[in-house]
């Protein structure tokens, strides 16, 4: 974090911790992101990064530590944090007995996204994830991946100041991956958005974040640039960086009842 | 407000597309009307109470409300576990409007509902004494809808699966319903049941609608619209502050 000026960080993380009970699901992280950065947030399974997501967008409280949001504190200004970020969520958050358009529609009200640029910007989000033609099927009848891309394209209906992608691209093509970070990075230019994304594919990280950060165990073990992590490790690439860093060993995840609930029907849907 | 009405909208959009959740709720409501008013008709008639049908139709339109308000309520279990609803919660809207919506919405298809009832209940020959009253029987419905969608709100808040829906259905809304009146006359009744009828808010929703259809009031209008009022009031304070505390 070393001559980062305040001022110029969108997200302010200080001594954030998170405990389930006796798991720590975070354990103290400190960590800020720079105003129009693209950031990747990596780490095994289990390790915190959804946790954090949860907490950054103000849908858990964090057990101890602090956070800014664009200048603002999740906890005791919610409203205005909410005003501040989009998110696209690592599981599903659809409503399936709606159609796509419908959910399209749904999000840009909540969002207060005016009547004709939330029209223009549905057409053209959905025509660029190629559903504009399946837009009045109801969601539920949806394959896995074309669900992906409505949930992506949702997220793009309003320009926040922050957005936070959880493994947005899990389950895509390579094509439609392709398609999709190149509109993402046209919004980081052009309208300075800042971009908060997890991923566990490394060659995606590498090619499109400008700064990362690896978190393992709920602490984060490594910083820098995709460059400066594998000069540290002297790696060749960021998954060999990652694997010096976090080790070899596959992690377990705890699930609770709507997780496990979420998987199976995943199993069942996608 | 946009935000409250496309919350109501969606409400309606997901009952009127669940057509065998429409006619599946029905059923029930029609076995009673027809079991019950047709089985235990002469016996009522025979001790007096008059026509059962006519006593029992206000009871039955109330139990559909019943039911339909609070699995609208409760439906908050199935956003949390399907994810839907994260995408509301971190919407730029106050939670406390999210609450009035999703309330407003589900109430809405409770009236409905018990709307339906009324016409099944008409069909098999229940006449309410006087139109002009319907409008007051409205009110009824949508205090008692506004109420269990409250109630449900705030269970829903604060579990996280379905496993305790039954405890929920069996513990609560069974007693709920059993003990209002909507059977049987509330007089003469053991002092231990009387006590709870009394307690139990629908009493007065089923005497509130039993009044404005015909049959005359017991605790008299202002009482029912006061104890429900006061009812609707706590819940929805209860269930926006429970609402207000969720976390995923």
């Amino acid at each position: 974090m070393a001559g980062e000026d305040k001022k110029d960080l969108v997200i302010e993380i200080s001594d954030l911790i998170k405990k389930f009970g006796d798991f720590m699901a975070v354990n103290s992280i400190t960590l800020g992101i720079s105003k129009g950065d693209i950031f990747a947030f990596l780490g095994p399974n289990g390790a915190g990064k959804t946790t954090t997501i949860k907490m950054l967008t103000t849908l858990l409280h964090p057990t101890s530590g602090n956070i800014k949001v664009a200048g603002f504190d999740p906890v005791s200004n919610p409203s205005d944090v909410r005003h501040s970020f989009g998110i696209v969520f690592q599981d599903p958050s659809l409503d399936d007995e709606l159609t796509a358009y419908e959910n399209m529609e749904f999000h840009g009200v909540l969002y207060g996204v005016p009547g004709v640029i939330r029209k223009a910007r549905i057409e053209q989000l959905m025509k660029f994830v190629e559903l504009w033609d399946r837009k009045d099927d109801l969601v539920k009848h949806f394959s896995g991946g074309m669900k992906r891309r409505l949930e992506i394209a949702r997220g793009l209906i309003h320009h926040p100041k922050v957005l936070f992608l959880d493994e947005p691209t899990l389950g895509l093509d390579p094509q439609t991956k392709n398609h999709i970070w190149s509109y993402i990075q046209k919004l980081n230019k052009e309208e300075g958005m800042s971009i908060f994304f997890t991923t566990h594919n490394m060659e995606e990280a590498d090619k499109i974040a400008g700064n990362v950060a690896i978190i393992d165990n709920g602490k984060i073990v490594a910083r820098g640039t995709p460059q400066e992590l594998k000069a540290k490790t002297n790696s060749s690439s960021l998954e060999d960086a990652f694997l010096a860093l976090t080790g070899k060993q596959i992690r377990e995840e705890s699930a609770g009842a709507a997780e496990g609930m979420r998987m199976t029907r995943r199993l069942w849907r996608r | 407000m946009n935000a409250i009405y496309i919350l109501w909208l969606r409400q309606l959009k997901r009952y009127f597309r669940s057509k065998a959740r429409i006619f599946g709720s029905l059923a029930q409501p029609l076995l009673f009307l027809v079991a019950l008013g047709f089985g235990f008709g002469p016996i009522f008639q025979k001790a007096g109470g008059g026509n059962y049908i006519e006593f029992l139709a206000p009871g039955i339109i109330a139990m559909g409300i019943l039911f339909t308000a609070l699995f609208s309520g409760i439906e908050i279990i199935w956003d949390k576990q399907f994810g839907f609803l994260k995408e509301t919660l971190v919407a730029p809207v106050s939670r406390l409007q999210v609450m009035i919506g999703r309330t407003v919405g589900g109430a809405t298809v409770a009236i409905m509902q018990g709307v339906i009832v009324f016409v099944l209940a008409y069909a098999i020959g229940f006449r309410p004494a006087n139109a002009a009253y319907l409008p007051l029987a409205l009110i009824f419905m949508f205090l008692i809808a506004l109420l269990f969608t409250a109630l449900g709100t705030a269970i829903a808040s604060v579990l996280d699966d379905m496993q305790g829906f039954q405890f929920i259905m069996n513990f609560l809304v069974m007693p709920t319903f059993f003990l209002s009146g909507a059977l049987f006359p509330l007089r003469g009744l053991p002092k231990i049941i009387e006590g709870v009828a009394r307690v139990d808010p629908l009493s007065y929703g089923v005497d509130g609608l039993r009044g404005a259809l015909g049959v005359g009031f017991q605790f008299g209008l202002s009482a029912d619209l006061l104890v429900l009022g006061v009812a609707v009031a706590i819940l929805l304070v209860l269930g926006s502050y429970l609402f207000s505390k969720i976390q995923i």
